[in-house]
């Protein structure tokens, strides 16, 4: 089953220039596109849905540009397209439009397969409830990625006791996540996160689900990371948790009410 | 690297089965059953194409039995006449053999219902004059001593060869060879002892347990035509002992080729109309016998195969029924592993994979049922049942092939779920 499921998974996707050639060109003017820092770029970002008949603007014209190794906060009341911008990042979702620039892809333009595959190359997940699978060990959690990458066993086994060292679990690899506390469980999904070394760290309300001190380690991880070159885009509606990000994007009716720290 | 994928799939698929085992076990219960009742079902109809394959081999495939019919309609004629002719005649002996050149021999049968005695012993014999080809055709394995050869039948030797259980009954704990047995009012010498194979069926064999061979012209001249008809029990007026005037009661035709067979049978059949005004005779052809037996197996294959096939869809529906709730429980599962960058055709995978799993260790485990089930069937209906491995491995591969259709739908289903609405499913 899997040889034909591979076969057609394996998509050289990357090795294809053909995507950042075919996107870029007009708009080189706008946005400076040779710049290697800009790593996420977003250009009059719309997202839409329909809410019964009802035409519904999540994000109405969302533009600017994220650089390599910055750590952003986004926050903005319920309603202000907080969690659709995340999912639009994440590249679960595309947007209506506008145009979304991730490692030099439009994600408007990409179809399902190549957006899981962006999603598995580039981006790594911290959720604010976990999002462990419970039936798996906290070690098969984090080769979760490097299952999908197609990593062999003995490989991903060290991968995933490297990074339980850094997050402090390595003593936890055979649990599973429900004998775990809170805040071990989230250590465990950034490891994960990190498998596949993304080029960005979205969390979503990351301490949510934790209590104050485990909520400060937590944001001490992701500082540390930063420090060390991660790009992180967080999202929060707690000025406490975003005061650890260095910069703040303000979110309100879909549009960008204001940026502070911009780095 | 591929067949590690494989091997690390399927083993994923077998850990997430085993997460809820009574379930698990409970939906590979259809296909348990729906392999097992295939495979016992197809043995029966095997098991019954080779009794009847045994049969024909007992008759032989290149022969024709033709066989003396006392007519129904002349015993309930009013008052039974003393003697009732009927049967099959010398001469139709001599003119099959004669006239027709696809037969290579005939062998003739005369049975005479008569008392063997062997000193206090006495057993109810069907004695048999026929010819030393008898041996030929109705080959039984040997005992002791000799057959009966052509040297005695052309000098008329009161020489008899009895069957085993015979034999026993007669010369239990003595010597068998050279006893003299008493027939009648005639003494004959054991010189062989063969192996009988009494059997019924379609067409019952020539041979009978209670045979007593002895030459045919010795048995002509010794008992003669006329056979007294039952015991004295049924004696008829005027203290007259009814009798049968049967001149052959069996003729066995040896055709030459098996394709011969059946219009050498059509020849006969016109030829004994000719002579015969009554039907006073039957024409076995076991090779007929074989065709409708090839004929009833594949009806009875079709039938038993659908009504099995039914189960196996059963089975099918309910592992589809199955994985359709464990989509569901784990439609959070799914969104994590889209989020993280799964394809939909992983994630069919997925759930393919362990469809197929619980289909096929449904099967294995049905295939071991199946051989059981057979062997039930045989202790307690008396049916003979043979399984064969091709029906083993039909049925496994049946099995694969239910998970895979029945397990389409639901792995599809699990792929197509929005990653965003998956994520937020509790």
């Amino acid at each position: 089953m899997s040889l034909w499921l591979e076969k057609i998974t394996n998509v050289p996707l990357f090795a294809q220039g053909l995507w950042r050639n075919t996107i870029m060109p007009q708009n080189s003017q706008t946005y400076n596109s040779t710049d290697q820092d800009d790593l996420v770029i977003l250009r009059d970002v719309h997202k839409s849905y329909m809410m019964g008949t009802q035409e519904v603007h999540a994000l109405a014209g969302v533009s600017l540009t994220f650089r390599k190794g910055s750590f952003w906060a986004i926050m903005g009341p319920s309603g202000s397209g907080k969690s659709t911008m995340l999912n639009l990042l994440g590249c679960m979702d595309r947007p209506t439009s506008g145009h979304y620039i991730l490692e030099g892809y439009d994600v408007g333009m990409l179809d399902d397969d190549r957006l899981s595959e962006l999603r598995l190359r580039a981006l790594g997940f911290i959720f604010q409830s976990f999002n462990l699978i419970q039936q798996l060990t906290v070690q098969e959690n984090i080769e979760l990625p490097l299952y999908y990458l197609g990593w062999d066993a003995g490989k991903s086994a060290r991968r995933a006791r490297e990074l339980a060292e850094m997050v402090g679990l390595e003593q936890r690899l055979t649990h599973r996540p429900s004998e775990l506390s809170g805040g071990q469980q989230q250590r465990a999904a950034i490891a994960r996160a990190l498998a596949n070394d993304p080029s960005v760290l979205l969390a979503d309300e990351p301490t949510g689900n934790l209590d104050s001190a485990t909520s400060v380690q937590i944001l001490e991880t992701l500082v540390d990371l930063n420090s060390k070159g991660k790009t992180i885009i967080m999202v929060t509606h707690e000025p406490d948790i975003a005061a650890y990000a260095r910069s703040c994007l303000h979110l309100r009716d879909g549009i960008i009410d204001r940026v502070e720290g911009a780095a | 690297m591929r067949q590690w994928r494989i091997t690390r799939n399927v083993s994923l698929g077998i850990k997430s089965l085993l997460l809820h085992k009574l379930r698990s076990f409970l939906t590979m219960l259809g296909m348990v059953c729906g392999v097992g009742s295939v495979i016992s079902m197809l043995s029966v109809g095997e098991g019954a194409s080779q009794e009847a394959m045994e049969q024909i081999r007992k008759l032989g495939s290149n022969n024709i039995i033709l066989q003396s019919v006392k007519m129904a309609a002349d015993e309930n004629a009013g008052q039974a006449p003393m003697l009732t002719p009927f049967g099959l005649l010398y001469e139709d002996d001599e003119r099959i053999r004669q006239t027709m050149p696809s037969v290579r021999r005939t062998v003739p049968a005369k049975h005479i219902p008569a008392e063997g005695r062997l000193g206090e012993r006495a057993m109810e014999l069907r004695v048999v004059g026929t010819t030393p080809e008898w041996f030929d055709l109705v080959s039984r394995k040997m005992l002791a001593g000799r057959l009966m050869s052509w040297r005695d039948y052309n000098g008329r030797a009161g020489v008899c060869v009895l069957t085993e259980s015979g034999a026993r009954k007669l010369l239990a704990g003595k010597k068998t060879i050279g006893q003299a047995v008493r027939i009648g009012s005639n003494s004959y010498e054991v010189i062989g002892i063969i192996q009988s194979e009494q059997g019924g069926g379609a067409i019952a064999t020539p041979d009978r347990d209670t045979d007593a061979y002895i030459p045919l012209n010795v048995a002509r001249e010794r008992h003669g035509d006329r056979i007294e008809r039952g015991s004295r029990s049924t004696m008829g007026p005027g203290n007259q002992i009814p009798r049968d005037l049967v001149e052959l009661h069996q003729i066995i035709v040896e055709v030459n080729s098996a394709e011969d067979v059946e219009d050498t049978a059509a020849a006969i059949k016109t030829m004994l109309e000719r002579f015969h005004k009554k039907a006073d005779y039957r024409i076995d052809v076991p090779l007929a016998l074989l065709r409708q037996a090839e004929a009833t197996k594949r009806t009875f294959n079709i039938v038993l195969g659908s009504i099995a096939g039914i189960g196996l869809l059963v089975g099918g529906i309910g592992i589809m029924n199955i994985m359709l709730a464990t989509v569901t429980e784990r439609t959070r599962e799914i969104g994590i592993r889209r989020a993280i960058g799964a394809k939909r055709r992983q994630i069919v995978g997925q759930f393919l994979i362990e469809t197929v799993v619980l289909s096929s260790v449904g099967g294995l485990l049905g295939a071991l049922l199946g051989p059981a089930l057979a062997w039930g069937v045989e202790t307690s209906f008396g049916m003979a049942t043979v399984v064969t491995p091709w029906s083993i491995i039909l049925s496994l591969g049946i099995s694969v092939g239910v998970g895979i259709i029945f397990g389409i739908y639901p792995a599809i289903r699990a792929a197509n779920l929005d990653p965003i609405e998956a994520l937020r499913h509790e």
